[in-house]
């Protein structure tokens, strides 16, 4: 029993992790949260690849002349992909966290499910209106000071 | 150099190298992104129509990357199977594009139309990747191409609903790919192998071992997220429905199929029939599940009022029935199966693209909406008639030759309460299809067409289009580079539906090879 628990450790800090990562996907109100869940949930699966590459007695797979075994280079190589997928999946999410801000002003999973489907303007959008309006106030309002001339 | 040789690789190469040439081009000239998208695509098909002639007359490809020895190089093996899907996604990615010019200059903002084809392309690439491999971990890093750039396509349209609906969707897709990397991971460990066909030689001295259990187990649960099998089809909804028009029948149409594909992969080319039948009992649960999706996307699709999110719901059910096909294992239940994945490709493409060409004119997505547009869009709803009634089933459509080999082959396999589940499905389909048809031809059209929402609709709906004459709008049809992408869709699922025996024979033959052995 010692020897599941103390031998294999690092498969039992694996699904820990991974539990944990999933707990915060599945669990967490906030966007950015459930990306940090996201990250360590991954960031496990890393971690199981690169236990099952050790081999025991094994060095690091370079070639030298003391090595009698060496550790399996795949898992390390395949984990720099999955890495890539990672950070690129994380660059995409928080892309579109940027633009959840921008359109519903918060980043609670609640409270925009609350604000429901709304006006499709962008903030930019809305800017550029705002513009115009005050635009035209502007000219209303030369108009105005010049009416009030002449009448003067 | 022989250019026919490398085809397998060129077919992922091309569009994904087009992904970082059409922003540039795009800088000249938007248009020219665009003929580059429908040029590229046109070039993939007639590679994958190549590459099918071959396997044909030749039988199983396998191209070694970089000439790397299968068991340690990547190979991509191309067989009936990847082939067939193969030119499914290929002809419905040229279609698709070809259209994608006029509809999304409405739905997308102008300065994202160059991005929009590039990841489109690579969205296109990823899909082609996932098919034509035959290396598990290549199959994994395309899975989670195809996937990336289909959060991004989801949420490039105006509305602010595709945001949330991408980021669940990416959220479930990471688990769903996370769990396919473990299940990869588990294969590994005991197996030493990555190849699709030496793992398939590899895994039977294991079958009893839990570590291949949990590895089958990851795999399952992961590429039925990705198919959206029912109680994992969360993400699909809100995502189709939000999407703009081009995205949602794009993804309607390839990438739940190409999910579909990947599973029918991995549990009856890396794991035999045995093992999915008598080891673990995949097969009654995936039937169980694959009924109650039938059942339960149909039902759900009667009681929606908006027209993109019926459909989604109507595909959710429609995977069922692909699934389903798969689960029962036999020779004429896997070849309705396959024909789904072309028929339903088909179908749900028109519907989508006909959808595309409402919103593009009318600027609504409410099937109220719809009434009384048989007169004013007469060739939109012609092509909606067509797609609908091969959803139902009609015979000489499409629908009809997938359930029928789906009935008989539930009936082979002893399974006769299968049929009347088939049957009420379709009878629900025809509820909920018939009351839009029903609309379109026999109702007053409902006065002038409010823009549900400001991001899409017609700038001048007061102009011509509400002038009612004797209670019918005047004839006012979608613009043909709309019009003719749909049609040929929609005359496709007529054709295949007289001409079964094309698609009928090729399917037969991945079936034989997907039951047999390679």
């Amino acid at each position: 029993m010692i020897e599941l628990i103390a031998g294999k450790y690092n498969y039992w800090i694996y699904i820990a992790l991974m539990m944990i990562g999933f707990y915060a996907m599945i669990a967490k109100g906030n966007l950015i949260k459930k990306i940090i869940g996201m990250n360590i949930f991954q960031t496990a699966v890393f971690l199981f690849y690169i236990s099952t590459s050790k081999v025991k007695g094994g060095t690091a797979p370079i070639e030298w002349e003391h090595a009698i075994l060496y550790d399996n280079p795949l898992p390390h190589v395949l984990i720099l992909t999955a890495i890539v997928v990672s950070v690129s999946t994380t660059a995409v999410a928080l892309a579109l966290i940027i633009r959840i801000y921008k359109e519903y002003g918060t980043m609670e999973e609640d409270v925009i499910l609350e604000m429901g489907e709304g006006e499709t303007q962008d903030t930019e959008q809305r800017l550029h209106d705002l513009e115009d309006e005050i635009k035209d106030a502007e000219l209303r309002l030369r108009d105005a000071e010049q009416i009030a001339k002449s009448v003067d | 150099m022989n250019i026919a040789e490398h085809l397998p690789i060129l077919v992922i190469v091309i569009p994904l190298m087009s992904a970082i040439v059409i922003p540039l081009v795009g800088r000249i000239n938007k248009l020219f992104s665009w003929y580059v998208t429908v040029f590229i695509t046109l070039l993939s098909f007639v590679m994958s129509l190549s590459l099918l002639n071959t396997v044909i007359s030749a039988g199983r490809i396998s191209y070694w990357l970089g000439g790397w020895e299968p068991p340690w190089g990547i190979e991509y093996a191309i067989d009936y199977l990847n082939a067939f899907v193969l030119v499914i996604v290929s002809f419905i990615a040229f279609i698709v594009s070809l259209y994608a010019r006029r509809s999304i200059e409405k739905e997308i903002d102008k300065s994202k139309v160059t991005t929009f084809y590039s990841i489109y392309m690579l969205f296109i690439a990823g899909l082609m990747g996932i098919i034509v491999t035959g290396d598990i971990f290549n199959l994994y890093v395309f899975i989670e191409i195809a996937s990336l750039a289909g959060y991004a396509l989801i949420a490039v349209g105006k509305r602010r609903d595709a945001l949330m609906a991408s980021y669940n969707y990416l959220i479930l897709g990471t688990i769903a790919a996370t769990f396919i990397l473990l299940g990869i991971g588990y294969l590994y460990m005991v197996t030493g192998t990555l190849n699709m066909a030496d793992l398939r030689e590899k895994l039977p001295m294991l079958y009893e071992s839990k570590v291949v259990l949990t590895a089958f187990a990851f795999f399952t649960v992961g590429l039925s997220l990705k198919l959206a099998l029912f109680p994992l089809h969360a993400w699909l909804p809100n995502a189709y429905t939000y999407a703009p028009s081009v995205v949602s029948a794009i993804m309607a149409a390839t990438a739940t199929k190409v999910g579909a594909y990947a599973m029918l992969r991995i549990m009856f080319t890396v794991f035999k029939l045995e093992f999915d039948l008598h080891i673990v009992p995949v097969t009654q649960i995936l039937i169980i599940l694959s009924l109650v999706a039938i059942v339960a996307g149909s039902v759900i699709a009667i009681a929606q009022t908006n027209i993109k999110r019926m459909l989604a719901y109507s595909s959710i059910g429609q995977i069922g029935y692909i699934v389903l096909g798969a689960a029962l294992a036999n020779q004429t239940s896997m070849t309705g199966s396959l024909l789904h994945i072309l028929n339903h490709g088909l179908m749900k493409g028109t519907l989508f693209l006909v959808v595309g060409v409402v919103v593009y004119k009318l600027g609504i997505e409410d099937i109220a909406g719809l009434k009384g547009m048989g007169k004013k869009m007469p060739f939109t709803m012609a092509a909606f008639t067509i797609a609908g009634l091969s959803m139902i089933g009609v015979p000489l459509t499409v629908g009809f030759v997938s359930k029928w080999y789906l009935a008989t082959g539930a009936l082979s396999a002893g399974m006769w309460f299968i049929i009347p589940i088939i049957l009420a499905s379709s009878l629900m389909t025809a509820v909920y299809f018939w009351r839009i048809i029903e609309g379109i031809y026999f109702a007053a059209p409902a006065g002038i067409h409010q823009p549900a929402f400001a991001g899409y609709g017609n700038p001048e709906p007061e102009s011509q289009g509400s002038k009612q004459v004797d209670g019918f709008l005047p004839r006012d049809d979608g613009p043909p580079g709309l019009l003719i992408p749909t049609f040929i869709l929609a005359g496709l699922c007529i054709f295949f539906g007289i001409a079964a025996f094309i698609p009928v024979s090729m399917a037969g033959q991945a079936a034989t090879m997907l039951l047999g052995g390679m």
